[in-house]
C-alpha cells in the first residue's frame, strides 16, 4: 500500500518480484543494486539459505527521484519461488502496489511457470487483491539460453491482461529497468487516479 | 490501485512523533519506531547512530509477519508483541492494529518497563492511526487530490 507523508514529503510504494525457482528475481535485484548510485538505495538485505536460495524475501529500497517535491522512494521485494515456501510468499504480497512476474524462459520451465502464475493469483485473492487490477508487468527472463520457448509462445501462456511484456537476460542487466520503470510508472499513474 | 494510499499529515505526523518521544525518554530507550505491518517505515525517534532504518522496518514487519502466521498455526490468533534480547541490546515490538511500535533499548532499561510504557503508548498511537486511516479515504474521494494534479511529464522525469 502508497505510504504517502506530508511532513517528511516523501511517497513510498511496495513492488513484488514473483517466479518460478532459480528464474531470477534475486538476479534482478542485484543487477539493480549494482547499476545504482549508493545514494539513492539502501542495503541489499537477503534472507537466504546456505545455498543462496532466497528463505523469505530479499529487499532493497530505491529511491528514484522527486515528483512535484516529494521523495519517490519504491521498496522493492522478491519472494521466495520453491513451491514449499509459499506461506512467506503470501505474508510478503500484503501492502502490495506492484508486481513484477518473472519467467523462466526455458522449455523445461514451462510448467512451472504456469504454476507460479497461479499461486500468484490464488495469493493475491487470497490477500483480497486481483491481478486485473493492480500494477502488472511480465518479465521473460533467461533470452539468452539456447533452449528458450520463442516470446510469442510465452505469452499465449502467461499473458493475463494487456500488461507490458519484457525480454530479459538479467544476468546482464537487458531488460531489468525496462521492467522495472514499466511497473513504476504504472503505480504512479494508479496513485494520480485516487 | 490495490488499497486506499495511507496520507499522513504533519500535524499527525507530529502527534505521532510526540508519543514516541515521550515513550523513549519513560523507558529509557534508545530508539522507537513505528512501522506499517506491510513494512513501511512511519517515523523514528531517538539514536539511530548508522543504523538503516529503512531495513529495519522492512525486516521488522517481515518478523511479526512470520511469527503471526506462526500463531495461527498453533492455534492462536495473534502474538501482539515480539521480544528479542541480546546481550546488550533489546527489541520489543507491540502489534497495534496495522501499525507496529518498536522499542530498542539496553541495559538502561529492563523488558518490564518498557512493555508497561509501551501499552500506554500505544492506545494513543491507535487513535492517531485511526484519524489517519480516515482521512486518508477522504482525500481518495477529493477531486482536488494534490495527486490528481501529476502528469505524465511528471512521470517521465523520475525515469529521464
Amino acid at each position: 500500500m502508497t505510504f504517502i507523508n506530508y511532513a517528511s514529503r516523501e511517497i513510498n510504494c511496495k513492488i513484488v518480484y514473483y517466479g518460478p525457482g532459480l528464474c531470477g528475481k534475486t538476479t534482478n535485484l542485484q543487477y539493480i543494486y549494482d547499476s545504482t548510485a549508493p545514494q539513492a538505495k539502501g542495503k541489499l538485505i537477503s534472507l537466504a539459505t546456505e545455498t543462496d536460495r532466497t528463505l523469505f524475501f530479499d529487499f532493497m529500497p530505491l529511491e528514484l527521484g522527486t515528483v512535484r517535491g516529494f521523495k519517490t522512494r519504491f521498496h522493492l521485494y522478491t519472494v521466495p519461488g520453491q513451491v514449499y515456501y509459499d506461506a512467506s510468499r503470501k505474508l510478503i504480497l500484503k501492502g502490495v502496489d506492484g508486481v513484477v512476474f518473472v519467467a523462466d524462459s526455458q522449455e523445461e520451465r514451462m510448467d512451472a511457470n504456469i504454476e507460479s502464475l497461479y499461486n500468484l493469483e490464488e495469493n493475491l485473492q487470497s490477500q483480497g487483491y486481483n491481478l486485473i487490477d493492480i500494477p502488472y508487468v511480465l518479465q521473460l527472463n533467461k533470452r539468452d539460453l539456447p533452449n528458450v520457448v520463442p516470446t510469442e509462445e510465452l505469452a499465449a501462456e502467461l499473458l493475463r491482461k494487456s500488461e507490458p511484456i519484457f525480454e530479459a537476460t538479467a544476468s546482464q542487466g537487458v531488460g531489468v529497468f525496462d521492467t522495472l520503470k514499466a511497473v513504476a510508472k504504472q503505480v504512479l499513474t494508479e496513485l494520480r487516479k485516487g | 490501485m490495490a488499497e486506499t494510499p495511507i496520507v499522513i499529515h504533519e500535524h499527525q505526523f507530529q502527534k505521532m512523533k510526540t508519543v514516541m518521544a515521550r515513550l523513549l525518554v519513560e523507558c529509557a530507550a534508545r530508539v522507537v519506531f513505528l512501522v506499517d505491518r506491510d513494512g513501511q517505515p512511519i517515523a523514528y525517534h531517538g539514536d539511530i547512530g548508522d543504523m538503516d532504518t529503512t531495513s529495519f522496518s522492512s525486516l521488522a514487519a517481515g518478523n511479526v509477519a512470520a511469527t503471526s502466521s506462526m500463531a495461527k498455526l498453533i492455534g492462536e490468533d495473534v502474538f501482539p508483541a515480539v521480544v528479542h534480547e541480546g546481550e546488550r541490546e533489546s527489541i520489543f515490538i507491540s502489534v497495534i492494529g496495522r501499525s507496529l511500535l518498536v522499542v530498542v533499548f539496553d541495559e538502561r532499561s529492563t523488558l518490564g518497563l518498557v512493555k508497561l510504557r509501551t501499552k500506554k503508548a500505544s492506545y494513543e498511537v491507535a487513535a492517531i492511526f485511526e484519524d489517519v486511516v480516515r482521512d486518508s479515504e477522504k482525500q481518495r474521494v477529493s477531486e482536488n487530490s494534490f495527486f490528481a494534479q501529476i502528469t505524465d511529464d511528471d512521470i517521465d522525469s523520475l525515469f529521464s
